[in-house]
């Protein structure tokens, strides 16, 4: 007898036996926690759940949610939900990935899902690091950067991920971070919501490697100078006290003081609809530790509708076979010129 | 006028041309017609890796060799008896495979200085004007003008009038062998229905090349090659990849599993991409990937939603697919990966056959990592290899690869294709729920044929997680355990073993069961082997061939059959990858034939080498 569960579900039905085995205090423990707590709201018995990763910490992922699940190979979790997807379009489909494994390895696969628009759900854990293979920088990590691989600093150009997935034409675009429970639960649950590719993107913390890498956006002292919390039809406003704000000054965003002498009147106001704003809100990625630097956005960037591969794909084998009449196996193996032999 | 008509038995013909001459779809509408007499044929294009190699030169010469017989053919023959060669190039590059007193086909045109100069002829030396060919039978005949001269009254550049120049030589050719050209009219029709024009010139110039050999008296005889005495029943003409094609819908459709195919193009596997994809009202679904990688990979995540997934490409491809071939053994799924060989190592010759990629499908990926493979011998053999390929794949849960080559995919032959109620059924039943006493799905319990149950998401009750990692033996859960491992290498060993008591056993194909010699051979080779060892018999050698299909794991019986002769042959187009095999698996002192020219092995040259130890 299958054991299909009534009640409503909870956190707790979404566990498996298996041992969390991430380090003690790692980023990815909230992670798990949050999905698992959104999970039972969205309404898609767990049957119908898969949760495919690539190969990096992140990507231990699956083995812990009481879904259908594969933990692939490295950089491939986005290529392989795309076939899951065309074929099972019915199916939820969670991609949970890595900076190294969705970036670098996976860069291909990862812009290819993007531009297909096919309705996945893409988890970057972004850490800026490479925490399996035990500390060597990442595609995301600044530059300069001291690791094991680059003792005397490293001296590649980060990735901007966000910008990265506007420019395959992401139809969804957001940030969270592992430190804030509220506002990645509500960013999963708008990525769950949204029809097409959602790039997510989640600050997460390796205190092994990595520690403290977005501290300045999580921690108390500084997260309110130092973050811009994105809310649609609201002004972007952010401050220990609400006093600031961005305005724009033709296509350059400027810190606006609304304490002394800046007026709200002219700020931008947030609409995740508009593609070119959202063009300069990904740019918003300064190095905290820079002068004048302004806030890192977090929330929804951008979020429009375009048809999904999978839909689209489904569609035109129905037309087909509408105006074709469904495939005969024996008129194909015949062919269109036949003689006999006597 | 009345003229001689001689029956002939078998003939080869060449078309050969520069790579923009349409030599490739002269030849082929050539192989149709033929096919619809009912006559038996085999063919070989060959044609250079650039689309446009530069006009005139040797490597631009693209070729198309037919050969076709009252008789069963088997191969495309070792030398032609009529070589068409639209300018010089294309005589300098296949002098030597023309028959002495065969017949050469020369447009005049093509054999200016300009020409000459092209194909390295010294200046001032024209073959077609010198005695150099003077053991052949040399036509010499302006097609550019006379095309031209067909086309006069049709408004359009001259540039697009020459470019009917090939279907002036078809139609002569038809006036030759004494065809009916509706087969080559109708297509024309059908090419170009909405271009009135380019259907005109080409019909036109077909119909002047035909009443150029009906009205010239010069051309005394024309030909007749009766139909074949072949099985009974209806036929159609079949290439290597369109039957890969047909068998994954068969298999699909007899599965009752969806098809998805990711692919990456690749020459020469790209016409299976080409093909399935017009099959769309089966339901098929072809994703054309951003690479080799994510071609498979799309493949995988199909297969695990439960279509039957399949990948094709070609020796370079199964490079880059290679980790993710490991994930399909861990994740113990089917799959199917067709590697349409060419040769190599590395980009190698695109356009030119090879069997170079054996050692690759059984032993290129990291780790202990068996799968089957399932090779196919003829172009209408693709049909029936791949779905037998497909059948092991579903039904032992494991990736599949199907090896083909260059050669069969492209060449052509006729088929008694079967019906599909003849076709073996492919039962495939997927797990939905957990069984009496089962209190927890357990995704790598086993059954009699060491085969895990197949789940696909959506089956309430049985979520699980499966994975690259080792896994647990019976839980499928990730363990590193000493003991775990080596247990988890033998038992995904011994279920590929264990594909060898659902296989058929090894057949003598040709010859006695017991003598001095066992030609042994896998994949393309077959018809060299086939036409060698009948005419090494027929000449009272004591030769036997035994052709493989299943090359991994062998037939049971292929062991007692090696040892009932003095010595084994093994010929293949590589530099010896069966051999090591076999000598491996069974100790044989078995010996090879190895031709590593991107062509096929000629009958001949096989028949001196079967000699030498009979």
């Amino acid at each position: 007898m299958s054991q299909v569960t009534t009640a409503p579900l909870t956190a707790k039905d979404f566990q498996t036996d298996q041992e969390v085995r991430w380090c003690p205090g790692c980023g990815d423990y909230s992670i798990l926690a949050q999905v698992q707590k959104v999970m039972p709201s969205i309404g898609i018995p767990r049957e119908n759940i898969v949760i495919i990763s690539g190969i990096g910490c992140s990507s231990r992922f699956p083995y812990y949610m009481n879904t259908y699940g594969m933990h692939s190979i490295h950089g491939r979790a986005t290529a392989i939900a795309s076939g899951l997807k065309a074929s099972r379009p019915e199916l939820s489909v969670w991609v949970v990935t890595g900076d190294g494994d969705s970036l670098s390895i996976g860069g291909n696969h990862t812009i290819h899902l993007i531009r297909r628009n096919f309705d996945i759900n893409i988890l970057l854990f972004n850490n800026q690091i490479y925490g399996l293979t035990k500390g060597q920088y990442s595609p995301t990590s600044e530059e300069h950067k001291i690791t094991k691989s680059t003792p005397f600093g490293s001296i590649d150009h980060p990735f901007n991920p966000l910008a990265l997935a506007m420019g395959a034409d992401a139809t969804f675009v957001a940030r969270s971070m592992d430190r804030d429970p509220k506002h990645l639960q509500e960013m999963l649950t708008r990525a769950n919501n949204h029809k097409g590719a959602s790039f997510l993107e989640i600050y997460q913390n390796c205190n092994i490697f990595n520690d403290g890498a977005f501290e300045i956006f999580t921690e108390k002292g500084t997260k309110l100078e130092e973050t811009l919390f994105l809310e649609n039809g609201k002004p972007l406003i952010f401050g220990a006290n609400k006093n600031k704000g961005i305005k724009l000054d033709g296509f350059t965003p400027v810190v606006v003081d609304l304490e002394n002498g800046g007026s709200a009147d002219e700020l931008w106001v947030h609409d995740e609809r508009d593609f070119y704003k959202a063009q300069i809100l990904v740019r918003l990625f300064d190095n905290p530790k820079s002068e004048g630097h302004l806030p890192r956005p977090f929330g929804v960037f951008y979020e429009t509708e375009r048809a999904c591969y999978e839909d689209v794909m489904r569609l035109q084998i129905e037309e087909i076979q509408s105006t074709k009449g469904k495939g005969n196996l024996d008129k194909l193996l015949k062919g269109n010129e036949n003689w006999i032999i006597k | 006028m009345k003229r001689k008509e001689e029956l002939l038995q078998d003939v080869v013909i060449k078309f050969a041309g520069d790579s923009g001459d349409g030599m490739q779809l002269t030849g082929s509408q050539f192989t149709n017609n033929t096919a619809l007499m009912g006559i038996d044929l085999a063919t070989f294009p060959d044609f250079p890796a650039e689309i446009r190699a530069p006009i005139g030169t040797l490597p631009g010469v693209s070729g198309y060799q037919l050969r076709f017989s009252s008789d069963r053919v088997y191969t495309p023959g070792d030398a032609c008896d009529v070589l068409v060669a639209m300018n010089a190039a294309a005589l300098k590059a296949n002098l030597t495979a023309i028959k002495k007193g065969g017949k050469i086909i020369a447009n005049i045109d093509g054999f200016d200085s300009r020409n000459l100069r092209l194909a390295n002829y010294p200046e001032g030396e024209n073959p077609l004007e010198n005695d150099s060919l003077s053991s052949y039978e040399v036509i010499k005949m302006d097609v550019t003008k006379m095309t031209r001269e067909a086309l006069k009254d049709i408004q359009m550049g001259m540039k697009e009038k020459d470019r009917a120049k090939n279907m002036f030589v078809l139609g002569f050719l038809y006036w030759m062998y004494n065809r009916d050209m509706e087969t080559t009219i109708q297509f024309l029709k059908d090419k170009f229905g909405k271009k009135a024009e380019i259907l005109e010139s080409n019909i036109k110039a077909l119909q002047a090349g035909y009443n150029y050999g009906d009205t010239t008296e010069t051309f005394t005889t024309t030909y007749k090659v009766e139909k074949a005495k072949m099985e009974a029943g209806v036929y159609r003409s079949i290439m290597g990849n369109q039957a890969v094609a047909i068998g994954l819908i068969a298999a699909s459709e007899k599965s009752g599993l969806p098809l998805f195919l990711g692919s990456y193009p690749i020459t020469p596997a790209s016409d299976i991409l080409h093909e399935l994809s017009k099959y769309k009202n089966f339901g098929v679904r072809t994703f054309q990937a951003e690479d080799e990688i994510a071609a498979i990979a799309s493949a995988i995540g199909a297969a695990y939603g439960g279509s039957l997934g399949v990948t094709t490409t070609s020796g370079p491809g199964m490079a880059l697919k290679a980790e993710a071939m490991g994930l399909a053994v861990m994740l113990e799924i089917p799959l199917l990966i067709i590697d349409i060989q060419r040769g190599g190592p590395s980009t190698g010759l695109p356009t030119k056959t090879e069997q170079s990629d054996l050692m690759q499908a059984y032993y290129g990926r990291n780790g202990e990592c068996p799968m089957p493979i399932v090779s196919a011998s003829t172009p209408s053999d693709c049909f029936d290899a791949v779905y037998e390929a497909a059948k092991i794949a579903v039904q032992h849960m494991t990736p599949v690869i199907f090896l083909s080559d260059g050669y069969i995919a492209n060449g052509a032959e006729p088929w008694k294709y079967p019906q599909s109620a003849d076709l073996k059924p492919i039962d495939v039943k997927f797990k939905t729920e957990l069984g009496h006493g089962e209190d927890k799905f357990q995704p790598y319990v086993r059954d009699e044929k060491l085969v895990r149950p197949w789940v696909v998401p959506g089956a309430a009750g049985l979520e699980h997680r499966i994975g690259g990692l080792e896994k647990q033996n019976i839980t499928g859960n990730v363990n590193y355990e000493a003991e775990n491992h080596q247990l988890m290498v033998k038992i995904r060993q011994e279920k590929v073993d264990k594909v060898a008591d659902y296989i058929p056993l090894q057949t003598i194909d040709n010859g006695p069961e017991k003598g001095k010699l066992l030609v042994l051979g896998w994949g393309s080779t077959y018809g060299s082997i086939k036409s060698a060892v009948a005419e090494c018999l027929e000449q009272g050698y004591s030769v036997a061939h035994a052709h493989l299909r299943h090359v991994r794991p062998f037939p049971k019986n292929l062991g007692d059959i090696i040892k009932n002769y003095d010595h084994v042959l093994i010929p293949e187009i590589n530099n010896g990858q069966l051999i090591k095999i076999i000598r491996d698996v069974y100790f044989v002192d078995a010996k090879g034939y190895n031709k590593i020219k991107g062509t096929p092995i000629t009958k001949g040259e096989l028949m001196d080498e079967i000699k030498k130890y009979v």
